[in-house]
């Protein structure tokens, strides 16, 4: 699994990075950030998933 | 001054109706079912969506639809006033409203906002301090509506013992949206001359505050104008008081009344965070608004320029094609993707802050009243408007009672 952020359509809500804190965090404004490149851990597909299912915005994806 | 009782909600529906304010979820599942964009006559024209798909593609359709105002009344706000709109950036259309909303996301960011807890929840105690020995409390009026006042007039730099004269003007323009133009204005002009004291303070001593930011803020170079200062500030004021003071007055509501999930919070309170989303999914504080540009087709719908669309982000997370069992609070429901804080550009610039307040001011009141519940149900009252949440909220506090 390997996720994908649109930073267009992100606007800040924070609930991936306060799910799903190993892989996501947030810049100086609030904006979400990716913090795997890549595959991400199969311990982690679990957050991953949570963090899909309650962005607001849609703004994350998985390939 | 209220407005004449509801004849058809479909085709008259009014946000101010007294059975709106007590208990509209059975209005917004009827529509949904038989009307899923209503219209009324009222206010010079207004739509309401209650999908959330129909509340999420208008919130994100800037080209048809303005923030110019997001508050419906009988009246329109001077077209002079774009791109900035009545109080920028909640009522700013892009491109202007990035740059006027870039400046506030620092100060409302997450890294931003733990740097208040511990003085959030020191207030959260002295307040329920204040309370211990009663047996009936107003948890409205005497825990809930303090804690936002005493936070956003830290973060500005308002003195916190004005804090009656915040809630003045909060009330005013949000819930006197019936009042004549000239008194509307009035309103306005009464919270413009409160603040151009400190404006002009802080422009000639700045500080650490928000005033002082924003003072010291520029728009492509230029400076921000004190009227523009003097309006973001007003926002602030206005959309951190009340907005958080209902969130968290509705949290405590659904608590006292729900026994077996206070008991579940007390035993588990790691699960408080989901619980809050919960509550602000189910108990969404704030309705927005928009003004339709131009003539448009939205779902069959004719929309008319300058007509206005109740954004009800409240009803769009009630909608069951969006959350199994919406009409249901799941303390630990998983997923949750509600609206509560908007969609779209102008999401909640206080979306942290609120949620800090939120999860402080439940943490306290849980460990210091394990056992509240509803003293007398019949005596909760509900705000009139576009903001939702308690106004009078006895609870009776005494342990074992």
């Amino acid at each position: 699994m390997k996720l994908r952020l649109d930073t267009e359509l992100c606007q800040g809500h924070g609930r991936c990075y306060s799910l799903a804190p190993e892989l996501f965090s947030c810049d100086d404004e609030g904006q979400a950030v990716l913090l795997v490149e890549g595959e991400v851990p199969a311990d982690l597909e679990a957050a991953a998933r949570t963090a899909v299912d309650n962005c607001p915005e849609y703004a994350i994806g998985t390939e | 001054m209220s407005n004449p009782p509801v004849a058809d909600w479909a085709t008259d529906f009014d946000h101010t109706d007294e059975q709106w304010a007590a208990d509209p979820f059975p209005i917004w599942d009827e529509l949904r079912g038989t009307c899923p964009v209503a219209h009324t006559e009222r206010y010079g024209g207004a739509w309401l969506p209650t999908r959330h798909e129909d509340v999420s593609a208008i919130a994100n359709d800037t080209e048809h639809f303005t923030s110019r105002s997001i508050i419906v009344t009988p009246h329109r706000p001077p077209m002079e006033l774009a791109p900035e709109g009545i109080a920028p950036p909640i009522s700013s259309d892009p491109p202007f409203h990035a740059a006027a909303r870039k400046m506030l996301l620092a100060v409302f960011s997450p890294q931003s906002i733990a740097r208040l807890e511990a003085s959030t929840r020191a207030y959260c105690q002295e307040l329920v301090d204040l309370l211990a020995g009663r047996d009936v409390v107003d948890a409205a009026t005497e825990y809930a509506q303090h804690i936002p006042v005493r936070v956003i007039a830290d973060m500005l730099g308002l003195p916190e013992s004005d804090g009656d004269r915040f809630r003045g003007f909060v009330h005013d323009v949000l819930e006197g949206v019936a009042r004549p133009l000239e008194e509307r204005v009035d309103i306005l002009l009464a919270l413009y001359e409160y603040l151009l004291p400190y404006v002009e303070e802080r422009t000639a001593n700045p500080t650490d505050d928000v005033i002082s930011m924003l003072v010291g803020s520029d728009i492509d170079g230029e400076p921000l104008t004190p009227f523009h200062v003097i309006r973001t500030v007003g926002l602030l004021l206005i959309a951190g008081i009340d907005t958080t003071w209902s969130a968290i007055g509705s949290s405590i509501w659904h608590l006292a009344a729900t026994p077996s999930d206070r008991q579940r919070l007390v035993a588990q309170p790691e699960l408080l965070p989901t619980a809050i989303e919960e509550f602000l999914r189910a108990y969404a504080p704030v309705t927005m608004a928009r003004l339709v540009k131009e003539d448009v087709e939205f779902q069959g719908c004719p929309m008319k320029a300058e007509e206005w669309v109740l954004l009800s982000f409240p009803a769009a997370n009630r909608d069951p094609a969006m959350f199994e069992r919406a009409d249901e609070v799941i303390i630990d429901r998983q997923p949750n993707r509600h609206a509560a804080f908007g969609l779209g550009i102008h999401r909640c610039a206080g979306s942290h802050l609120a949620r800090m307040e939120m999860r402080v001011a439940l943490e306290v009141w849980l460990e210091a009243f394990p056992d509240f519940h509803l003293a007398d149900p019949a005596a909760v009252s509900w705000s009139v408007g576009q903001v939702r949440g308690p106004r009078t909220l006895p609870v009776s506090v005494t342990r074992g009672a």
